[in-house]
């Protein structure tokens, strides 16, 4: 077949068009001295300045990074581990039943997830704050995780494993010395998943929350509830600018370890 | 590995599928029996049946469903020709790109855009047609939809697109069809699963937004994921919530099972 006509040419041109447009639209007016997200006056970082004096956006942020980091460690953990622990299940039906709860959790909507979690920490009384968001950031990673290890695990040759037993290696330097270091691409970009979801998820987040606690998506929401203001058009660039950084390290990771990039679409 | 390792790994992987996962949703199932004084009760059900409930429901169906249709009818000639283009790969990572900036900003950006003084009205004030009230309105609240979900649409049937035989579509060409008959007999058919898990990717989290129905259409569109958080964090009643809740897990579970066989959203 042929290449793209220019009919073809035109509708992906006026795709990605819209695709950018809101970005560039926010990055733009972050510049506006005018206080609004229409004309355009003079270049102003007056609300960049605004951003990065505001202490409370800056315990806010602190408390984003902490979740998030914290998160995804503790998830990418529990999730290399569980994933090991299903490619040995010998038990066929339990290990399909097993990763039918990992997807139910992955394809839940975030309404779902939010409502039973805010239910379950109030039946066994964790205070809303801190550690709820933590527990439910860690909660809805894992099974990212997981899927992220699974396929590493399953491509991998299993006569690794016989050839290290034979040489005499205890199970725990086969799983330090052969296992882990083999699936380190899958542990990778297991925890680079959870670091984004973690940093961007609002609505989960907004149902654990408690009133004494904010990550930047919930303390986003607010703002944007009361209207417009310039200070979350520099705050989004800023924080679009370290997504871009996220997803450069993640590219690199990626096409070092193999040919194939695998990426995923945001699904919440 | 030896059955005693197996099982220490099990530990917290299961504690965690337990707590978070099976306990939730039974808690879910066992709040949505309790009214909002804490009586046993059936009534959360039968007030989903309830006029109110009910015709919310239909429309939050009806919302995604639209959202869905026009979703895949925007994702499939775009991935199409995106399968098309020299450099597919960066082209597909620049459609994935903007799916990764936080949904709220976006959402935010929109605001904007279609707000009154925004550029659309501009643009009409410009070709004589004079600003309309565009935010708040049933179409920005399709649109924006549509915006947020059209890269999970475009990848599934763009990866099902690259996995198509092309000697297959040659073949139909060399056996007289036309390029519609191609498209409809060979092609459709043959990426139908990525068109399954577009769709599933699309139709569950649409019946459950609720933070863009506030932004963008002004709560002038109820979802389903609307109602639960209105119940939950608003009127505080989690017994017709959790209701509702299991309604739209149902929901999820007949749209998963329509759309099995299709590639999970990764």
């Amino acid at each position: 077949m042929g290449k793209n006509s220019n009919l073809a040419k035109i509708y992906l041109l006026f795709v990605f068009a819209v695709l950018y447009a809101p970005i560039v639209y926010l990055v733009y007016y972050s510049f506006n001295s005018g206080g609004t997200m229409y004309a355009f006056q003079e270049f102003t970082l007056e609300w960049y300045h605004e951003v990065v004096q505001d202490t409370r956006l800056f315990v806010i942020l602190l408390n984003t990074v902490t979740i998030a980091l914290l998160s995804a460690a503790i998830s990418t953990v529990i999730g290399v581990v569980g994933a090991i622990a299903l490619v040995n299940l010998r038990h066929r039906r339990i290990r399909n039943a097993l990763l039918t709860l990992n997807n139910v959790m992955l394809v839940s909507p975030d309404v779902i997830i939010g409502a039973s979690f805010l239910i379950f920490f109030a039946a066994i009384g964790i205070q809303l704050g801190f550690t709820s968001v933590l527990l439910a950031h860690i909660a809805f990673s894992v099974p990212i995780v997981v899927l992220m290890v699974l396929p590493k695990l399953q491509e991998m040759s299993p006569t690794l494993i016989d050839a290290a037993r034979d040489l005499g290696a205890s199970w725990w330097d086969v799983l330090a010395r052969v296992v882990i270091p083999y699936i380190t691409p899958g542990i990778m970009s297991g925890f680079f998943m959870a670091l984004t979801y973690s940093l961007d998820d609002f609505a989960v987040t907004f149902f654990v929350t408690g009133a004494g606690f904010s990550t930047l998506s919930v303390e986003i929401y607010s703002m944007a509830r009361r209207g417009i203001s310039l200070t979350i058009n520099a705050l989004s660039t800023l924080m679009f600018l370290v997504t871009l950084l996220l997803v450069i390290g993640y590219y690199i990771i990626s096409t070092r370890t193999s040919k194939q990039v695998r990426w995923g679409v945001r699904s919440r | 590995m030896d059955r005693r390792m197996r099982n220490m790994f099990l530990v917290p992987y299961g504690l965690w599928l337990l707590l978070f996962v099976i306990v939730p949703i039974l808690m879910i199932g066992y709040y949505s029996l309790f009214d909002i004084d804490g009586v046993l009760t059936l009534n959360n059900y039968k007030r989903f049946f309830s006029p109110i409930y009910f015709s919310m429901a239909l429309r939050s169906f009806w919302y995604a469903a639209l959202i869905t249709a026009v979703c895949l009818l925007i994702a499939y000639p775009t991935a199409y020709l995106l399968t098309k283009t020299k450099h597919k790969q960066l082209w597909l990572l620049l459609i994935i790109l903007p799916s990764w900036m936080n949904l709220l900003l976006k959402a935010y950006a929109f605001i904007g855009i279609l707000g009154t003084y925004g550029p659309i009205n501009a643009f009409l004030k410009v070709i004589g047609i004079g600003a309309k009230q565009i935010l708040f309105t049933d179409f920005s609240f399709v649109f924006v939809s549509v915006y947020i979900f059209i890269p999970f649409m475009i990848l599934p049937i763009f990866s099902a697109l690259e996995k198509l035989n092309p000697s297959l579509i040659e073949a139909a060409y060399d056996l007289g069809a036309s390029p519609w008959v191609t498209f409809r007999r060979v092609i459709f058919p043959l990426t139908l699963g990525g068109v399954k898990s577009g769709v599933q990717a699309v139709f569950i989290p649409s019946l459950s937004l609720f933070m863009i129905t506030r932004l963008i259409a002004g709560n002038r569109v109820i979802t389903m994921g609307t109602a639960i958080e209105q119940h939950f964090l608003v009127t505080q009643d989690w017994g017709m919530g959790s209701a509702l809740a299991i309604f739209l897990v149902i929901a999820m579970g007949l749209t998963m099972w329509f759309t099995e066989g299709g590639r999970r959203v990764r």
